[in-house]
């Protein structure tokens, strides 16, 4: 069970697909956790969950829809995004728009996602893949380098000053990004077998 | 380094596990939730539920089995069978599957691939391809053909595609991953159909999944080695415990083939 039982955990409801894997992969380790876009919800919990799959174009549709703009921008509570919530997280994305033009995203962390530059190799960069670096980020507290995470994507953060870990295909990008309170994985780790569980749960204990 | 994929597949009929022989004569293997549970725990990188009776079938079975697997495993799985609109696939996805699969449903209005990729996003649509090899065909050069309605032998029946035009096709479309089933193959493990999936593989530039055809270890090691395959799919070598994941694993890693161990 939940060694903090009053903690009060929610997932922002994004409209997107993964939001039942999340929560799922929260109850397996024992706490308890709410879907939610209420913004008084949002703001009130203690950890909140960023996920996220599809188009960057689309789920930005949903929360400006959701009005959940300025409450995610305001939040200062532990946040992490998995995925395309990650790249939410960013000024702006390439994905889902056409040639030359970018999505504006909630500028958390203020990078860029483009186009994985995979080279020769095949997108999406779909399976698992292992870790290059790793920092000692808090929720990396038990990951070391050559680790498998479950990737599944055709865009990424670039490195940056604000990478807290990387992974290689076809070029290095940001396997995870952070500033402040705001973290983000380019990987599931809700699908990522006993690893991925393991970087939840350093979050929820965070 | 981007690790190749081990599959197992388990084609569900009315909520349990068979398998059949060239897609006929199905036995019950299992229950659903606790051979999933299984395959995670011994390492899979990923499982594919084939629900094959929906296509043929004409209706959308009940699916709550999709939540409950997503409950208990912390592997990515994709769902095939009876998704026709955008409105199946949300309901599957929702639910918690991580991919949908189409099949007879692309090839009845191929945009069903567009349409859905545009929605979801291309990674989580998978496009499968029943692909049989006519030796008859092509003034008896043979040809490498597409089926459907493959769930039901009584409905099964060619298509007008060629394999390998139906391969360009749906990635144009916007298919995110090919499941390639050689139908000559199936079920009588005696290994996967390395020549059709090269030449597939040269067309391919979305992640390919083989199937059909698995027998023993040596025939993954020579569809990764040769075919260039991203994974390989499964279903009675796991089911009847002819092979051990474990040592099929290890067995991929000695000959080099980059590989998660569990």
């Amino acid at each position: 069970m939940s060694e903090n039982p009053q903690a009060n955990f929610v997932i922002v409801d994004t409209g997107c697909a993964n939001l039942a894997s999340v929560k799922f992969a929260v109850e397996r380790l024992g706490f308890t956790i709410t879907i939610s876009d209420d913004i008084d919800v949002i703001k009130n919990a203690d950890k909140v969950i960023l996920p996220g799959v599809g188009s960057a174009r689309h789920a930005m549709e949903n929360i400006r829809a959701k009005g959940l703009v300025a409450t995610l921008q305001q939040l200062t509570q532990p946040v992490l995004g998995f995925c395309l919530g990650m790249q939410l997280m960013t000024r702006t994305s390439a994905e889902g728009v056409g040639k030359d033009e970018v999505v504006e995203c909630l500028g958390l962390i203020p990078t860029d996602v483009r186009p994985l530059e995979a080279k020769t190799l095949r997108l999406p960069h779909m399976g698992w893949n292992t870790l290059t670096q790793v920092s000692d980020h808090a929720i990396f507290t038990g990951i070391s380098v050559d680790d498998y995470f479950y990737f599944v994507h055709s865009f990424a953060a670039p490195i940056s000053e604000y990478t807290v870990a990387r992974c290689h295909y076809g070029s290095e990008f940001s396997a995870a990004i952070a500033k402040d309170n705001f973290i983000g994985c380019q990987f599931h780790p809700e699908r990522s077998s006993a690893l991925g569980s393991k970087i939840i749960k350093n979050f929820l204990e965070m | 380094m981007l690790a190749k994929r081990i599959i197992p597949c388990l084609d569900v009929r009315d909520g349990k596990v068979v398998k059949g022989v060239q897609f006929r004569n199905h036995e019950i293997i299992g229950d659903i939730v606790p051979l999933a549970q299984k395959y995670a725990q011994a390492g899979a990188d990923e499982l594919v539920f084939y629900d094959i009776t929906a296509s043929s079938d004409d209706r959308v079975v009940d699916k709550s089995w999709v939540s409950r697997i997503a409950q208990v495993i912390d592997i990515p799985f994709c769902v095939a069978g009876g998704i026709k609109t955008e409105e199946d696939a949300k309901q599957i996805l929702m639910m918690g599957a991580d991919k949908i699969s189409i099949n007879s449903p692309a090839l009845r209005d191929p945009s069903l691939i567009s349409r859905l990729a545009d929605i979801f996003g291309q990674q989580c649509i998978v496009v499968g391809v029943d692909s049989f090899f006519n030796q008859d065909a092509n003034n008896g050069a043979g040809e490498y053909q597409v089926y459907q309605f493959t769930g039901d032998e009584t409905r099964t029946q060619k298509t007008k595609w060629r394999t390998l035009d139906w391969i360009q096709e749906v990635q144009r479309l916007g298919a995110g991953e090919i499941v390639l089933n050689c139908m000559n193959q199936d079920g009588v493990r005696q290994g996967y159909d390395i020549e059709q999936l090269s030449q597939v593989r040269k067309l391919c530039n979305v992640p390919l999944i083989a199937s059909g055809g698995a027998g023993e270890i040596s025939h993954f090691v020579d569809v990764f080695q040769q075919a260039d395959v991203d994974g390989a799919l499964a279903a009675s070598v796991f089911h009847k415990a002819i092979i051990a994941m474990d040592e099929l694993k290890q067995t991929l890693k000695n000959e080099k083939v980059e590989i998660r161990l569990c």
